[in-house]
């Protein structure tokens, strides 16, 4: 069909920009992650030294199990909103379908860092809803533990992240055909059980993609953490920030690096077998 | 059958009982009225067969009776209960979908099996009857495969199968044999019609196809845009179509316009002795029942006329001919195979078949 020179030609670009700014960038962090830093000065010296660090200093044990314990939490978070969310769009909504579903979409299209400090307003000791508890007298001083703490950081990640929970869930429900919910109820199925053993089933690969993005993306987030999450509320993300940073050891942060990335692709990979598993052609 | 038991047969009416009743049962979807005023009786054991072009709303009697759909006039009641205020899931009646709607998660013991599971049948009783209904269809070897890995005929059996192993007391399928082949059709057919006999379940058959329904049915319900046209069984629908639409839905018909003067029915050049009030009337002359004329003078109450040959359609067994009776006056006739014909020929048929049709 098309000569050998044009499919050069058309791949080039593509291959080029993966090349350039994918795996050359990985490849440099993974060569950095073995080298050190001595007296201020990175030593082109290969060694396990960061990895070592890594794993026997209790700090970042500590940050990188919280950071997955938020992540997990927002998952949890995103799923139990987004789900029912999209089963009532995609089963119940009628003619409001349409409507809803902008509404769930539109937020995608503000800014992360509005609806952070949005969160920040919301939250803070002079914020709306410490205002809000003081006028009803159910608080006497402003609640301190709303703002920089874990749970600020997964409130607002959940907010964030559950419209691309929601988004793989409706698609995957909208898939379902209709003359199966109508054969689960005619073989004398309920609602209860028809959702249990026929919608949640063929739904499973949306929900793993879902659950895939919220975790995903909240483990490797930064900015929530630094807007709301105060010092009790560091994830991950911003130990590596400040290794790259402030605290000039470029090694160690390209180290931590590395395990986030073994473990998000270990991540990706599980969810896409389960994904095939649970599919059904 | 429990609910049988349940249910004392305090009918008080003569005839043989009704296992399904529409009482003037009408559904619009928005201003679109769908069926008109149906009343129709399905006794217990019957074949019927809702017939109908597509859009005659035959497919909706059949959600209604489901329960997937809600009538907006009328009720149904099916043996002294009335059905269409009870959801879908509470009614003893079993669906075979279009496109059969097998549970793709599910082998296919698991989706025969679905219906007693969620009853929750005891395991051991679930085991004997799911073998059983496979047996039924002859899929046992395939118990464990997957819907997709089955072809069009193997699905259609699993989901027989799988409405048949809850002993409903209706059946409804929803055009089942549309999607496959002829051959595999025709077959199909014969097999369904065994089960039906053998199993003495009611079977509600929807079809737009009136050969089937012929072949099937003990009685035919033929829709026309909403409203119920004629109800009869396959033989009397076709020997007396009350209707010049059912005469020409139901097989191949000749419908002669013409008028009645003095007891002689007239249409263009043919006439023949006829009863009855008259004025203007339509006949309905099926093809078969014109014949070429083998005596030299028409016996009494018949009709013979002169036409010339236009065309000639073989078929094996038999042939179409279209004549031209003068005036482009074109009728059909079917004779039984006797090679080329050419020229003019004399034609006979017997006045009684020329069966009197509303508009």
């Amino acid at each position: 069909m098309y000569s050998r020179a044009y499919k050069t030609l058309v791949s080039l670009p593509p291959l080029l920009w993966v090349g350039l700014f994918l795996l050359l960038p990985y490849a440099l962090m993974f060569a950095h992650s073995f080298w050190v830093v001595h007296d201020g000065v990175l030593v082109h010296q290969w060694n396990l030294h960061n990895y070592l660090t890594l794993f026997s200093k209790p700090v970042y044990v500590e940050v990188l199990l919280r950071t997955m314990r938020i992540a997990a939490s927002v998952t949890l978070c995103s799923l139990l909103l987004g789900y029912p969310l999209a089963y009532y769009l995609s089963f119940h909504a009628g003619s409001r379908k349409e409507l809803l579903y902008q509404l769930v979409i539109v937020p995608l299209w503000v800014s992360y860092l509005v609806r952070g400090y949005a969160w920040k307003t919301i939250l803070g000791s002079e914020g709306i809803l410490n205002g809000f508890l003081q006028y009803l007298h159910l608080t006497h001083g402003p609640v301190a533990f709303l703002l920089y703490s874990p749970f600020a950081v997964v409130l607002m990640l959940t907010h964030i992240y559950t419209p691309f929970v929601f988004l793989p869930i409706y698609a995957a429900l909208e898939h379902i055909p209709r003359p199966l919910v109508e054969a689960s109820h005619d073989l004398g199925a309920g609602s209860v059980q028809t959702f249990l053993r026929v919608i949640l089933p063929l739904s499973i690969p949306g929900l793993l993609a879902g659950a895939t993005f919220a975790f995903v993306l909240s483990l490797g987030d930064f900015l929530a953490p630094l807007l709301v999450g105060g010092a009790s509320g560091t994830m991950i993300a911003n130990v590596v920030q400040s290794l790259f940073g402030a605290a000039f050891d470029w090694p160690l942060g390209a180290a931590i690096s590395v395990c986030i990335l073994i473990i998000t692709i270990s991540l990706l990979f599980l969810s896409e077998r389960l994904e095939k598993r649970w599919s059904f052609k | 059958m429990s609910a049988a038991a349940a249910n004392p047969q305090h009918q008080l009416s003569a005839e043989p009982e009704a296992l399904l009743e529409f009482r003037g049962v009408g559904k619009r979807f928005g201003a679109r009225e769908v069926l008109k005023n149906i009343s129709l009786n399905i006794a217990s054991g019957e074949f019927l067969t809702l017939l109908g072009e597509s859009g005659s709303g035959k497919t909706t009697v059949l959600r209604l009776v489901a329960g997937f759909e809600q009538p907006t006039a009328g009720e149904i009641w099916m043996r002294g209960q009335r059905l269409d205020t009870l959801p879908p899931y509470k009614r003893r009646v079993n669906t075979v979908f279009q496109h059969y709607a097998l549970f793709p998660h599910l082998s296919v013991r698991e989706n025969v099996a679905y219906g007693l599971r969620v009853q929750k049948t005891s395991a051991t009783e679930i085991g004997g009857r799911v073998d059983e209904a496979l047996r039924m269809v002859k899929m046992q070897e395939f118990a464990a495969s997957r819907p997709s890995k089955l072809s069009g005929g193997q699905q259609q059996r699993v989901a027989l199968a799988r409405a048949l192993v809850n002993r409903p007391l209706l059946l409804l399928l929803d055009e089942p044999l549309s999607a496959l082949d002829a051959n595999l059709r025709k077959q199909m057919q014969s097999e369904l019609k065994a089960l039906q006999r053998e199993l003495g379940i009611t079977f509600l058959f929807v079809t737009h196809d009136q050969e089937e329904a012929m072949a099937l049915s003990d009685r035919i319900a033929l829709l026309r845009d909403g409203a119920l046209e004629q109800v009869a069984s396959p033989r009397e629908i076709y020997a007396h179509p009350s209707t010049a639409y059912t005469a020409q839905f139901i097989g191949q018909t000749n419908l002669l316009r013409g008028e009645i003067l003095n007891g002689t029915a007239r249409c263009g050049a043919l006439q023949w002795p006829a009863g009855g009030p008259g004025g203007a009337v339509i006949f309905s002359l099926r093809p078969e029942d014109i014949r070429l004329a083998s005596d030299a003078v028409a016996p009494p109450g018949t009709a013979r006329f002169r036409a010339a040959l236009q065309q000639q359609f073989f078929s094996g067994a038999s042939e179409l001919l279209e004549v031209n009776c003068g005036g482009g006056q074109l009728l059909r006739v079917r004779i039984s195979a006797r090679g080329p014909l050419s020229g003019e020929h004399e034609f006979v048929f017997s006045a009684a078949d020329a069966i009197r049709v509303e508009e």
